[in-house]
This record gives structure tokens, C-alpha cells and sequence, in this order.
């Protein structure tokens, strides 16, 4: 996949499933760590993590109410669950169970949902979690982590075991360009500055930061300095990087593979709006399912590209 | 140490009267609640606290040897809160704080504010799943821990508790024992009509399960029971609790069908006490 880069080059590195699969393997060796997955487990990749410790690994079938469900009492047990499924199926089939039985008793559950957003592709929509976001974020007491890259998804997923309280992390299909190097700083709630600009600020997560160094590097050739701001923890968020980006830039773009409502976009507003109200403008997937199709075909038909995004910064520019 | 605590059968005629007196005390201070769809399980409930089968500790609520009772028809809250507070998590007084501003007795069981309530339930068609995941952690730990989880009959129209049972069935989980409080009815009317469930007990077999069907009433045949479901290896056990909603009020048991999620009214309260019998 190229990701509509054309502006910097970046290497393609492995997929943020894939990096939290390896990442879990290796956090094993805590004996509280269980596995439940809904039989997808070849595809979120918690395979490995079944092969190594078979007797920690619960394949609950296809039955995401029951998976979830179990995890709470693995949780209320003293065990630290990580329940693992595509995202749909996980945040969508489950929610009142991850509600009822995971946020309101506060358990230490992890949820894992991978395959996220538009970019798995030929499968359609049916398969694309595009409103997982708004649903984690809704839920009180939840920490949600949508990381850009395996690198970032490696700490984020050892962040999120060592941290008690109930976690989504967000995951996606394909192999994702590098932005992080293995050891660089990462602390949930805590985003990261990847560029700095005095113009406009661009704020992304998962696919959409590679998107917006890209978009960063063509407005530079135009004279225009945009910050950009890993944001990979959703909830709960950074405000002083968003009150920053108020005070110090003439906008915020917010760049997200989720639909409109409830998403990244809704959150860095509603901090703003009461920090420091500034111009602001989404580059989403709006308020529409999408369709079949090659995953680079669909983020253009969607509108998730660096050009996208440089257009989102004129908006937010134009006096 | 968690403990088992053993009563006499005389014993537990006065602790089944004073939890069904909680009941009706309780829910008609609160103004609302679900007393008759408490009332049913109060003989399951009392053999399980007092009649030698669950362990426990009420100092010591989150012991990882304890055995679990979870309560998934969580509006049979008034219940659960009755027989807890008999067997000492917290004082008989507090019972009639039920459903009042800053009282932990919230309308449904909330483990976060009460010891003792071992899941958070009132989305009906939860617990089962929470009970395969402790009894998962306690197999995975080795210990000889044992979960129950009470499941209404309305209830079990709900599709997670057959996932549920299937893979209880399929992994042979025999630490579980799921007991259906099965009197008859839900919100509206009889679950006859609104979504028959007989064969009961052949459905649990055919996921997996040893099943028995009991009077729900009769402290000797649900004690009997729960003996029978601990000496049940490789399978997780259903008991199906035949009741009667609303048991032990006249005016309830008259009106089985027709009185859900009500409380008994101020001026019929005393006599509903005098026909539950003496506290002790």
C-alpha cells in the first residue's frame, strides 16, 4: 500500500495486528496474561500467543457476547484478560456486554480489535469497524489507543497491560509505513509531536499520521509550517497538546480513518472548543459505509489522503 | 479462609423466613423494586449460603479460594442483598436503604459498592459468561473453587446464555453449576406464551450438560441438589429450580402474571410479615 505518500518516503514496516501479536508473545511471561480471541486468531495474531502458552489461550468460537463476558470474569478472577476479535465484531457485536460487564464494573479488561477502519479493504463493510471509536470513547473509565505503527503499537500494547483498567486498542490489516523507531518515548494520554510548525497544527491517529508528515511535507514546499501531532490515545486525550496547538498555530486539522460523530475529530473539538476555540476542519469518513475495493482505491474514494488533508489546512488558513 | 457454613434444616426455615421478610421490608421502604421475582429464590439462595455449599468469607470477600455465587437476573437484587447481609458482609439494618441516593444497594448489584456481589448484572443474560471466566481462572490456578450462577427463566430467552452453555459444555467445565430460577414467568406474562422454553433441562443436556429438575422450594430437594452437582465430574451441572413467583405472599402467588417490578403497598406490608412467619 502506498498511502497516497508522495511527499516523504517512509519504509513500509510490518502491521500494527501483527506488532501487537508479537508484543503480547513477549509480555507472556506475566502468568496473569490470558488470551480470549473469537476465533479470528490467525488474523489478529494472537496466534502466536496461543502457540507458546496453549493453556492461557480460550478460542470462545464465533460468540463475541460470551468472549467478552468471559474475559470479565477471567478479570474479576485476578487474571489479565486481552480479548481479541476484528473490531467490528468485538465493539459493535459486544457493546453492551463490554458496557455492562466491562465499564461499568471497571474490570482489566483489554480489548483488542484489529481489522479497523476502511483500509482492510476488499472484505467491504461489513467488516470495517468504522464507529468503534465513538462506542470505546462513550464508555466511562476507558482508555482507547488507536497507535500508527508497530513500533507505537509495540509500547502501546506494554502500556496498556501494565496499566490496570479497561483498554480498546485499536489495530489495522495492512502493512503500515514506519514513523517510530523500537525504544522511542511513548506514554498513553501523552501524544507525540512529530514536526513542528507555527502555521497550523495537524492532529492524527493510526493510518492518518503517516498521511499528515506527507501532507506536512507538501504545504513546506508552499511556505507553510504545519505541526503534527501523533494523537494515539483517543481517551484520555492530550488537552495540553490541543490547548498548545490553539495558542501557538491558526488551526487544528484533524485527520482520523473513522466516521464523523464520536470520533478523534469530536474530542479534539470539545477540548478546544473550551481551551482555546480555534479554526478548525476533519478530514473523516464523514457520515457513510463504505464499499469494496482495493485499500488504496478506497482511501481516495474516501477522502483519507495527504491531499485531502493539505486541502482540510487551506480551509482551516483561508482568511 | 473461606468456609462452608452448615445449618440445620430448622435452621434454614428461619433463615428462608427472614430473607423473604428482608424482601418485602426492603422493597416496600424503597417504593419499587422486584420482591416476587426475589421471593422465588430464596430457598436456592439460603441452601447455598447456609446449607454447607458455598465457602466463604465476609472479611475477606475477594479470597481467590472462595466460591462464587453470581446473580444474573440481577433485579432479584433485594434477594441477593437479603441473604448477604445474613450471612454478614454487611449489617441487616442497611437493607432498608435499598435503592436510596448514596446506599451501595443500587436497584441492580453492583460489585464495585458491595462486598459480596461477585458480578455486576441487570442486562439480563450476563452471568453465565462471567461465571465461565472465573471458573476458567480458578482451573487455570488449580484450585477447587466452584462457581454458581443463577439465571432466570425469561432470562434464558436470552441468545449469550446458550453461547454460553455451549462452551461451558464443550470444555467440560465442572467447576460451574447454573441453577434456573424457573417460576414461570416474566415482565408481561408466562413465559409459556411469550417464548416457551420446555424441554429445559433436555436443551442443557443437549449442550453439554448433567442436568436435574427440583421443587424449588423444598430446602431438602435443592440442597439434595446442590450435593449432587458437586460430585458431577466433567460436565458442568443445570439445575432447573421450579418456583413460584412471588412465594410465600398470598397476594403475589394470586397474581403470579400480572405483578413484576412491584412492590407490596405500605398497608398490605404487615400482613405479608404475618404470613411469611416469625423472624426466628
Amino acid at each position: 500500500m502506498s498511502f497516497g505518500l508522495s511527499h516523504i518516503d517512509l519504509e513500509e514496516g510490518t502491521a500494527t495486528r501483527q506488532a501487537f501479536g508479537d508484543a503480547l508473545v513477549a509480555a507472556g511471561t506475566d502468568e496473569r496474561i490470558v488470551v480470549v480471541d473469537g476465533d479470528v486468531n490467525n488474523s489478529t495474531f494472537t496466534n502466536g500467543f496461543m502457540e507458546r502458552y496453549p493453556e492461557r489461550f480460550f478460542n470462545a468460537g464465533i460468540a463475541e457476547s460470551n468472549m467478552v463476558g468471559i474475559g470479565a470474569g477471567l478479570a474479576a478472577a485476578g487474571k489479565i484478560p486481552v480479548v481479541a476479535s476484528f473490531s467490528t465484531f468485538l465493539m459493535s457485536n459486544a457493546f453492551d456486554q463490554i458496557r455492562m460487564s466491562v465499564a461499568f464494573p471497571n474490570l482489566n479488561v483489554k480489548l483488542v480489535g484489529t481489522h479497523a477502519g476502511i483500509s482492510i479493504g476488499e472484505d467491504g463493510p461489513s467488516q470495517m469497524a468504522i464507529e468503534d471509536i465513538a462506542l470505546a470513547c462513550s464508555l466511562p473509565g476507558f482508555t482507547v489507543i488507536v497507535p500508527a505503527d508497530a513500533a507505537s503499537t509495540t509500547a502501546a500494547t506494554r502500556a496498556m497491560l501494565e496499566r490496570e483498567g479497561p483498554t480498546f486498542l485499536r489495530c489495522g490489516r495492512p502493512k503500515v509505513p514506519v514513523i517510530y523507531r523500537d525504544g522511542d518515548d511513548f506514554q498513553l494520554g501523552r501524544s507525540n509531536q512529530l514536526r513542528e510548525g507555527a502555521d497550523v497544527t495537524i492532529i492524527a491517529n493510526g493510518i492518518m499520521v503517516a498521511m499528515a508528515l506527507d501532507a506536512a511535507a507538501a504545504l513546506a514546499k508552499e511556505g507553510v509550517e504545519a505541526r503534527v501531532v501523533d494523537m494515539h490515545t483517543v481517551k484520555p486525550i492530550d488537552t495540553s497538546a490541543i490547548e498548545s496547538a490553539g495558542n501557538e498555530t491558526r488551526g487544528i486539522v484533524v485527520a482520523e480513518e473513522h466516521l464523523a460523530y464520536g470520533g478523534l475529530g469530536a474530542t479534539v473539538s470539545m477540548v478546544a472548543s473550551e481551551k482555546r476555540p480555534v479554526r478548525m476542519a476533519f478530514v473523516n469518513l464523514g457520515d457513510v459505509y463504505a464499499t469494496s475495493g482495493k485499500p488504496d482505491e478506497l482511501l481516495v474514494q474516501y477522502g483519507l489522503t495527504p491531499a485531502a488533508i493539505v486541502d482540510a489546512v487551506r480551509r482551516v488558513l483561508k482568511d | 479462609m473461606p468456609e462452608d457454613h452448615h445449618e440445620d434444616i430448622e435452621g434454614l426455615k428461619a433463615r428462608a423466613r427472614r430473607i423473604r421478610r428482608h424482601i418485602v421490608a426492603a422493597t416496600t421502604a424503597a417504593g419499587s423494586g422486584h420482591p416476587s421475582s426475589s421471593l422465588s429464590l430464596v430457598e436456592i439462595v439460603t441452601v447455598l449460603f447456609f446449607g454447607g455449599v458455598l465457602r466463604y468469607d465476609p472479611d475477606d470477600p475477594h479470597d481467590l479460594d472462595r466460591d462464587r455465587f453470581i446473580l444474573s437476573k440481577g433485579h432479584a437484587a433485594p434477594g441477593l442483598y437479603a441473604v448477604l447481609a445474613e450471612a454478614g458482609y454487611f449489617p441487616v439494618e442497611q437493607l432498608t436503604d435499598l435503592r436510596k441516593l448514596g446506599s451501595p444497594l443500587e436497584g441492580h448489584p453492583n460489585m464495585c459498592r458491595l462486598p459480596g456481589v461477585e458480578a455486576s448484572t441487570g442486562s439480563l443474560g450476563q452471568g453465565p459468561s462471567i461465571a465461565i471466566g472465573h471458573a476458567l481462572a480458578i482451573r487455570l490456578d488449580g484450585r477447587d473453587a466452584r462457581v454458581y450462577v443463577l439465571v432466570g427463566d425469561g432470562e434464558s430467552e436470552e441468545g449469550q446464555v446458550w453461547e454460553a452453555a455451549m462452551y461451558a459444555g464443550n470444555h467440560g467445565l465442572d467447576n460451574l453449576t447454573l441453577i434456573v430460577d424457573r417460576n414461570g414467568y416474566q415482565q408481561t406474562d408466562a413465559v409459556d406464551k411469550i417464548q416457551p422454553l420446555d424441554p429445559l433441562d433436555d436443551k442443557f443436556r443437549a449442550f453439554g450438560f448433567e442436568t436435574k429438575v427440583i421443587d424449588g422450594h423444598s430446602l431438602e430437594e435443592v440442597s439434595a441438589a446442590l450435593d449432587w452437582a458437586r460430585g458431577v465430574t466433567g460436565k458442568p451441572q443445570a439445575i432447573i429450580a421450579r418456583t413460584i413467583k412471588g412465594k410465600g405472599v398470598a397476594l403475589l402467588e394470586a397474581k403470579q402474571g400480572g405483578w413484576h417490578g412491584k412492590p407490596i403497598p405500605p398497608d398490605e406490608e404487615s400482613k405479608a410479615l404475618e404470613e411469611i412467619g416469625a423472624a426466628s
